[in-house]
């Protein structure tokens, strides 16, 4: 959502517009879901949304705007996440802010409250999860707690979608009558304080839009907006010693010389205060809770490794077994389907460009659909569960000595997903150098687009029950080069200081079978969308390019060599030799004999050399590229009709290895490359990735492909 | 001086001091980590790289050079 659409949405009379804030793990993203029935896609792991995200909708007499922003636990800006909502919540227009907090652990959740109250914005406390509060024996006194804090407070459970209502209606309530002000209280020394800045903006008769008192709680904060404000007015010169007495008196009653601190602990206290006032709890015997005991299987010192690398293998497993079942029937169609069509059009070209262009090409890249499937699905549960901040924590510690973050295996396993979402996600990395580190990283984990590739080579080179095993390796060790890479960048390019991990582990959660199957379904779609726009119209151009231009000498030779021979088997032998020898000489043909020498080291013939860079526009194309060259060069010998069978007959294991190795480490596709580009921040970026990716492609693969061909000589 | 990267597991400490750098103290405020704050030591990651503390309700990882700044005192 960019700038101008928000500011286009103008605050009038019948319209509502409110920024929804949290801390992460709430429930925001959930609670929009069920105000609005829309679809966001909600994550159990910090930074799902990093981008605001904005949803409209009618309720009454009113137009509802609400703006989803980042989750954030305090206003310090320490993350992009935090920026980007503090910096909304101060300058944008918006009309109050709907604050989420879990319910089963206020006490947390008021911290950031308290920051709200003093920004003088109406406010209305929406108590989530109450379901879950209501489990634990957990009873909140909402009215009194409205009353206590002047800010009307709605229990609501976004999973149960119960109390949505009310929350709406006291909205409205808030917006026709109006706010009163926020009671924050603070200790006695902190108030003294503050009635004596108060007191001397009254005796000056300071004109201002905010209440006195909240001028003073922002000055004593060193509230930077508020000082600038002052700084260019008289009584500054008078305020500024009071100021910081007032600053010193305050430091001094916390022991601490650090007054954000010395607030947030003026924070705890009132909200302490508050939630012994509001909550009761039945207390029950402290007992273990069941998040932890399953973190205490999960992350156990020992065994807390060994069960993620078995889910790991596991998913790759069920992504390769249980997806090959429906692939079988979806080559089969697509066979079908080129048979049928081909045989309706009565045109030599025409039925081979639909034929042989747009459906082997199209097919070749649906064909892979329900490994993808698999693939997403496995890592939306990764994320909806809560398991992936668990990982991240086991992690860190052999992260950190790659030079890299335990909060990078958020993107960096994203990365099996989409480099794009993955780039994207880096941002939850705060320090700059960590997040350059982990971006150049996250082409090693293979993507989704890529799996086709392997998938292909592997049921080539393997048999079926070792292919899982195969690509599970190809996986892995596509992560191990990664790691090595990243602590080489961070011994020479990115040196310096680690950024902290301070993270929250969030409960576990039951996956919502509905989350996950919109997650994967706008994921597949978006798969197939490119598959019937993109990579069609990259299949056409290619089949063109195969295909042209024609070689009436050629033809006419054959021709007539193939009359002149007797049995079938050497007419079709030389229909085979023209067809092969057509493609040489078309357009493709002559870019792959250009290119070829480039890589004649490792081992790829012309075909191979073409696929490799129209992989650059995107990973499927590979896949797609070489069906329509092998299927061209094939499609007279009916036994081998399969590319499957034309990759293993055409092309050596060693040369297939080091195939494999260029598509694990070269460049991502040309959408990925661009995002990157602009996470990155600069375009020299792009060049440093596009050099540091062709050398390692290049000289490991070279090294593979000697190494392979020597072994199996 | 006792820090919270010296407790053992399932020991229970409150929070005396944050020695750590600005930045840093206000991401450990932000998470509820400051002077009298309770705390329980949950798990340890292998070769106690990193810990899981409980704070209130919520379960927060650290590395062990972050907890070295946090001081701590046994209740």
């Amino acid at each position: 959502m960019n700038q101008e659409e928000i500011k286009a949405c103008p605050v009038i009379a019948n319209h509502i517009k409110i920024a929804l804030v949290g801390q992460p793990n709430v429930g925001k993203s959930m609670l929009i879901n069920s105000v609005s029935n829309a679809h966001l896609h909600v994550g159990n792991f910090s930074g799902v949304t990093v981008d605001k995200t904005e949803v409209l909708f009618d309720y009454k007499d009113y137009h509802f705007t609400v703006v989803d922003l980042p989750g954030t636990y305090a206003f310090t800006d320490y993350t992009i996440e935090e920026r980007v909502t503090h910096d909304y919540l101060c300058a944008e227009a918006y009309d109050l802010i709907i604050n989420v907090v879990d319910s089963t652990s206020l006490e947390k959740n008021l911290q950031l409250t308290a920051e709200l109250m003093s920004m003088s914005k109406s406010i209305v406390i929406a108590l989530n999860m109450d379901d879950e509060a209501q489990k634990e024996n957990i009873d909140i006194n909402a009215s009194y707690m409205s009353e206590l804090m002047g800010i009307p407070c709605v229990k609501v459970s976004a999973a149960t979608k119960s109390g949505i209502e009310g929350l709406l209606d006291a909205v409205i309530l808030v917006k026709e009558q109006g706010a009163q002000e926020a009671k924050l209280v603070f200790s006695e020394a902190v108030e003294e304080e503050i009635a004596g800045i108060v007191n001397y903006l009254t005796k000056h008769k300071y004109k201002a839009v905010n209440s006195y008192r909240n001028i003073a709680i922002n000055l004593l904060k060193n509230n930077k907006k508020t000082y600038a404000k002052l700084h260019d007015d008289p009584i500054w010169t008078e305020l500024q010693p009071i100021l910081i007495e007032a600053a010193k008196h305050v430091e001094l009653h916390h022991d601490s010389d650090d007054i954000k601190e010395a607030f947030a602990e003026e924070y705890a206290s009132f909200n302490r205060g508050i939630v012994t006032e509001v909550v009761q709890q039945e207390i029950s015997i402290e007992e273990k809770t069941l998040t932890e005991k399953i973190d205490s299987v999960l992350i156990n010192s020992y065994f807390g490794i060994p069960i993620f690398l078995f889910f790991m293998w596991g998913l790759f497993q069920l992504t390769f077994e249980i997806g090959s079942i429906p692939m079988d029937w979806i080559d089969a169609f697509f066979g079908w389907a080129g048979d049928t069509i081909g045989a309706t059009i009565a045109n030599d070209d025409i039925r081979s460009l639909v034929v042989d262009g747009l459906i082997a090409g199209v097919g070749a890249v649906v064909l892979f659909v329900p490994n993808i499937i698999i693939l997403f699905i496995g890592i939306a549960l990764l994320e909806s569960t809560g398991y992936m901040s668990r990982v991240a924590f086991l992690l860190d510690g052999f992260f950190h000595k790659f030079g890299m973050h335990g909060q990078s295996f958020i993107p960096l396993v994203t990365g099996f997903g989409c480099s794009i979402p993955a780039y994207m996600s880096a941002r939850i990395l705060k320090n700059d150098r960590d997040r350059l580190l982990t971006l150049f990283i996250i082409g090693f984990m293979s993507c989704g687009a890529r799996l086709p590739v392997y998938v292909l080579f592997a049921g080539a080179f393997f048999a079926p029950e070792m292919a899982g095993n195969i690509l599970f390796i190809i996986y892995i060790s596509g992560a191990i080069l990664g790691l090595i890479a990243a602590k080489i960048l961070k011994l020479t390019a990115f040196k310096g200081a680690d950024e902290p991990f301070v993270m929250e582990m969030p409960k576990y959660r039951l996956p919502s079978i509905k989350l996950i199957w919109h997650t994967v379904v706008t994921k597949t779609m978006m798969y197939l969308k490119k598959a019937g726009t993109f990579i069609a119209a990259a299949s056409i151009l290619i089949w063109f390019l195969s295909n042209y231009p024609h070689s009436d000498i050629l033809e006419t030779e054959y021709a007539s060599k193939i009359e002149q021979v007797a049995t079938e088997e050497e007419k079709s032998l030389l229909k085979n030799k023209l067809a092969e020898q057509l493609l040489e000489q078309s357009y493709l043909g002559t870019i792959g004999k250009f290119s070829e020498p480039i890589f004649e080291p490792l081992g790829f013939d012309w075909k191979m050399s073409v696929a490799l860079q129209t992989g650059l526009a995107a990973k499927e194309v590979v896949v797609s590229t070489l069906g329509v060259l092998y299927a061209l060069g094939d499609d007279v010998d009916e036994e081998n009709s399969s590319l499957i069978q034309a990759i293993s007959k055409n092309i050596s294991f060693a040369s297939a290895i080091a195939f494999i190795v260029v598509i694990m480490i070269y460049l991502p596709c040309l959408a990925a490359s661009i995002v990157f580009t602009r996470e990155a921040g600069h375009i020299k970026y792009f060049f440093y990735l596009f050099a540091f990716t062709s050398i390692a492609a290049y000289s490991l693969a070279f090294v593979a492909y000697n190494v392979v061909s020597f072994l199996t000589h | 001086m006792n820090t919270l990267n010296d407790c053992k597991k399932a020991c229970k400490v409150k929070v005396v001091k944050l020695n750590a750098p600005s930045d840093l103290k206000q991401r450990l405020i932000s998470f509820g980590i400051m002077k009298e704050t309770l705390i329980e030591v949950l798990e340890y990651a292998p070769a106690k790289s990193t810990i899981e503390v409980k704070v209130g309700k919520m379960r927060i990882a650290l590395r062990a050079q972050e907890a070295k700044l946090i001081e701590v005192e046994k209740i």
